[in-house]
């Protein structure tokens, strides 16, 4: 099942199907390690629902619900261990 | 002479391992891409003078920011001999992603694996031989915080250069098979042409081009040649991966980066064994907290709000200090300086002026104290992440709270150390917005004209007023950002793509230096422009002085009181009353009295008189002089702000006065131009050209607000 990244709920994990962010906005996500196919968990929300805190690659980074629009992701395959 | 160059990400610490290595005085922060200038320092390293450049830290050695492209060019045109690349050892992955590049890119590098005390506590083990082996880069392990490893470090970045000599061999990784095609081709065609060959290595352009970068595109176009070719093949790759892969050429070789980083770090280089201690963890049990839905907030108005009044209580103590030497300093001046136009000028000019900027300095001390403790803390990044999206609805962005609220954002603030809060804003559109709109803000020295009016005209609602006035004041600096971001600083918001720090205690050498720097810069400035515009305010108050014959005439009627058979009480009493009309005539006399007089046609739209427009000229010196001017216009002798009961009651007895002309005051006072302390703080933080647009915008902005107040009030008073 794919969703928008603005419909997971928080200490949700999933990871990273598509990007649909281009140009500026695209490279930027990139640069940070958010590329198909990274693990991320919502590890909080603001007061106000907006903006979303993820942890990913062992850091922590915040995103606007509009920004979070252009990321999809999928279910995480239950790993071992 | 050496030159290294130290680059990292934000929050790596790399600018606290360039203390520890210069020694030199430099900010260091928690709060994503703090350093922005470039610093320098030098130190003597086994006889060899080494110069170190501190580079701004960055993400990616792409054309997304400014930072970004400052390090690039630093790299590329001064060609430092060795680039030291800083990782956060807790952080790995994230930060090897811009140490790649610069071996992409070929420059000599040596890698500080930095808090490794952190990662050892965390549990990971990091093979670093190996990392070195299979990077083909030494690698040395660094605890900034206590210094450790620094001299290993820059020992190694000699070593390093000596074995390298200065060439430069970039690192090859692989693309996949589309991309790398592409960049075999596109290196040919520029390896054959000597494109841009002086400046980059071959397939480091190539990648540019594949990555789309604003940059060198437009470099490139400007030589023309082999140009247009490249630019076609990447169109070709660009359609091709969109087709077979739904994605673009900048997201695919961000992948294969990461996949190369991943490879490396699964040979053996990272362990992780399960420690009872995870500083993620402690951070993550802070923020459930911290910014909670809840208590996040409540928490986050508690520490602004204390804060706020540490600074005024505290700030007090050490203020009255000053006042007292200045005063001191005053007095002996004047003791020493026979009476007359020099004696004005060094205690009326210079030394009020100097000494009213001056008093400021503990203010902008405690205030940066805390302000750096909760930069270099994380919590600051928190606050922004909690009111990004009440800021944004106006055009803001969530870190332009902290300057509103030291402006004066719960009363009695200071617009000085607010407008240079605006530093920690790393988004220009939104830092302009928000310094135009921060003086906005009730500062302490617009409360006494508050007092004085409410005093006089609604002395049975003080408490609902003050309260009315705060709230309008955030109003309109909220509407007012919101219009400019619609019009004349018009652009999308700047994304929120920002990192939450882990907390961390900051170190009191950090914070001490952080502060240091802030203070020092804003007394250098007090020394310079300050004095000059407080030397011509007082000029433009005491110049053209009375003719011979109209002071002539003063001192007949005191002699005449001084003769006359009445008491001495009397006497001087009356005595008095004469000085006082001597300084309002010679005050309305002095350019800025012609100046009231000539404004008064236009300023009567609002009910304001001669006597009100010259404290209001005052008031761009200092608001606090509003009130004395107000006092020798009025013929009162020197009024002391804070007791202006008897100008209060004259006032009010004023027929010129009433409520509407009272309630256009308070409003013009709160909107109009900035004083000239705030002006240049200002204008040091964007441009003069924005520092002027303020002041006048402000101020045209406040006389219509004043008129509409006053015309509406006059008629409902009728």
């Amino acid at each position: 099942m794919e969703k928008l990244l603005r419909a997971m709920e928080v200490n949700e994990k999933a990871r990273i199907s598509a990007i649909t962010a281009r140009g500026e906005m695209g490279r930027r996500l990139s640069d940070m390690g958010l590329i198909p196919g990274t693990v991320v968990q919502v590890v909080g929300r603001a007061p106000l629902k907006d903006p979303v805190a993820l942890k990913l690659r062992d850091f922590i980074l915040t995103l606007r619900n509009n920004e979070a629009d252009c990321i999809m992701v999928g279910k995480l395959e239950e790993e071992n261990g | 002479m050496k030159t290294i160059a130290l680059a990292g990400n934000p929050n790596s610490g790399k600018t606290t391992l360039f203390n520890a290595i210069t020694g030199a005085r430099q900010k260091v922060g928690n709060y994503p891409g703090i350093t922005v200038e470039r610093k320098e320092g030098s130190v003597n390293l086994d006889d060899t003078q080494v110069r170190v450049v501190d580079l701004p830290g960055c993400y990616s050695l792409s054309a997304y920011s400014q930072e970004e492209l400052v390090a690039r060019k630093v790299l590329v045109d001064e060609r430092p001999d060795i680039a030291v690349g800083i990782v956060d050892a807790t952080k790995l992955e994230r930060h090897l992603y811009l140490t790649v590049q610069f071996l992409e890119l070929g420059v000599p590098t040596v890698l500080a694996l930095n808090m490794m005390d952190e990662a050892n506590k965390k549990g990971l083990r990091i093979d670093h031989k190996r990392l070195a082996s299979l990077l083909n880069c030494p690698v040395v392990e660094t605890v900034a915080r206590s210094s450790r490893g620094t001299r290993e470090l820059m020992q190694a970045a000699l070593e390093h250069d000596k074995k390298r000599a200065g060439t430069w061999e970039p690192l090859q990784i692989s693309y996949g098979a589309d991309l790398d095609t592409a960049l075999d081709a596109m290196v040919e065609l520029i390896e054959s042409d000597n494109f841009l060959a002086n400046r980059y290595p071959a397939r480091w352009v190539a990648l540019k081009y594949l990555e789309n970068d604003a940059e060198i595109i437009s470099q490139g176009r400007k030589i023309g040649g082999i140009a247009p070719d490249l630019e076609d093949i990447v169109a070709i790759t660009r359609k091709h991966c969109q087709a077979t892969l739904d994605t673009v050429p900048e997201a695919v070789i961000a992948d294969y980066r990461y996949g190369f980083i991943n490879s490396i770090l699964r040979q053996g280089v990272l362990l992780h064994e399960p420690t009872q201690s995870d500083r993620i963890d402690i951070s993550a049990k802070l923020d459930a907290v911290l910014t909670n839905r809840l208590f996040g907030p409540v928490i986050m108005f508690a520490v602004l709000y204390g804060m706020f009044q540490i600074t005024f209580t505290f700030g007090e103590i050490p203020m009255g200090w000053f006042e007292a030497m200045f005063g001191w300093l005053s007095t002996t001046t004047a003791a020493l300086i026979p009476e007359g136009l020099v004696q004005s000028l060094v205690v009326s000019g210079i030394i009020d002026g100097v000494g009213g900027v001056m008093g400021f300095v503990p203010l902008i001390a405690i205030m940066f104290l805390l302000i750096s403790f909760l930069e270099d803390s994380g919590y600051m990044a928190r606050v922004a992440y909690m009111l990004d999206r009440v800021l944004r609805m106006f055009g803001l962005h969530g870190c332009s709270a902290m300057p509103f609220i030291v402006s004066g954002g719960i009363m009695g603030g200071c617009a000085v150390p607010g407008v240079m809060a605006t530093r920690t804003l790393r988004s220009p559109k939104e830092k302009l917005a928000t310094l135009i709109t921060a003086p906005f803000m009730p500062c302490g020295a617009k409360l006494p004209v508050f007092l004085l009016l409410i005093a006089a005209f609604f002395s049975e609602n003080e408490a609902q007023i003050m309260f009315g006035i705060t709230l309008f004041a955030w109003t309109m600096a909220l509407l007012v950002s919101k219009l400019l971001r619609s019009t004349i600083i018009k652009g999308d918001p700047t994304p929120f793509v920002m990192e939450l720090p882990p907390y961390r205690l900051p170190t009191v050498k950090g914070i001490l230096i952080h502060t240091w720097e802030r203070v020092w810069s804003y007394i250098r400035k007090a020394g310079t422009v300050i004095l000059a515009v407080s030397i011509l305010l007082w000029a433009a108050m005491t110049f053209p002085t009375l003719p011979e014959s109209v002071t002539e005439k003063f001192e007949v009627n005191r002699q005449v009181v001084a003769a006359s058979a009445q008491n001495k009480e009397e006497q001087k009493g009356m005595i008095e009353s004469i000085d006082n009309l001597e300084a309002q005539t010679a005050l309305r006399h002095s350019v800025a009295g012609r100046i009231g007089t000539y404004l008064e046609p236009v300023s009567q739209w609002a009910g304001f008189d001669w006597r009100t427009n010259i404290a209001l000229v005052g008031g761009f010196a200092a608001k606090e002089v509003i009130v004395s001017s107000l006092g020798t216009a009025y013929s009162l002798g020197e009024v002391d702000p804070e007791a202006s009961t008897s100008l209060s009651s004259r006032i009010a007895a004023d027929p010129s006065w009433n409520q509407a002309t009272a309630l256009a005051l308070i409003i013009f006072v709160l909107l109009y131009a900035p004083c000239f302390v705030t002006v240049v703080a200002m204008a040091k933080e964007s441009s003069w050209s924005w520092a002027i647009f303020s002041t006048t915008f402000n101020t045209v902005l406040g006389f219509t607000l004043a008129v509409i107040t006053y015309r509406i009030g006059a008629w409902l008073l009728v």
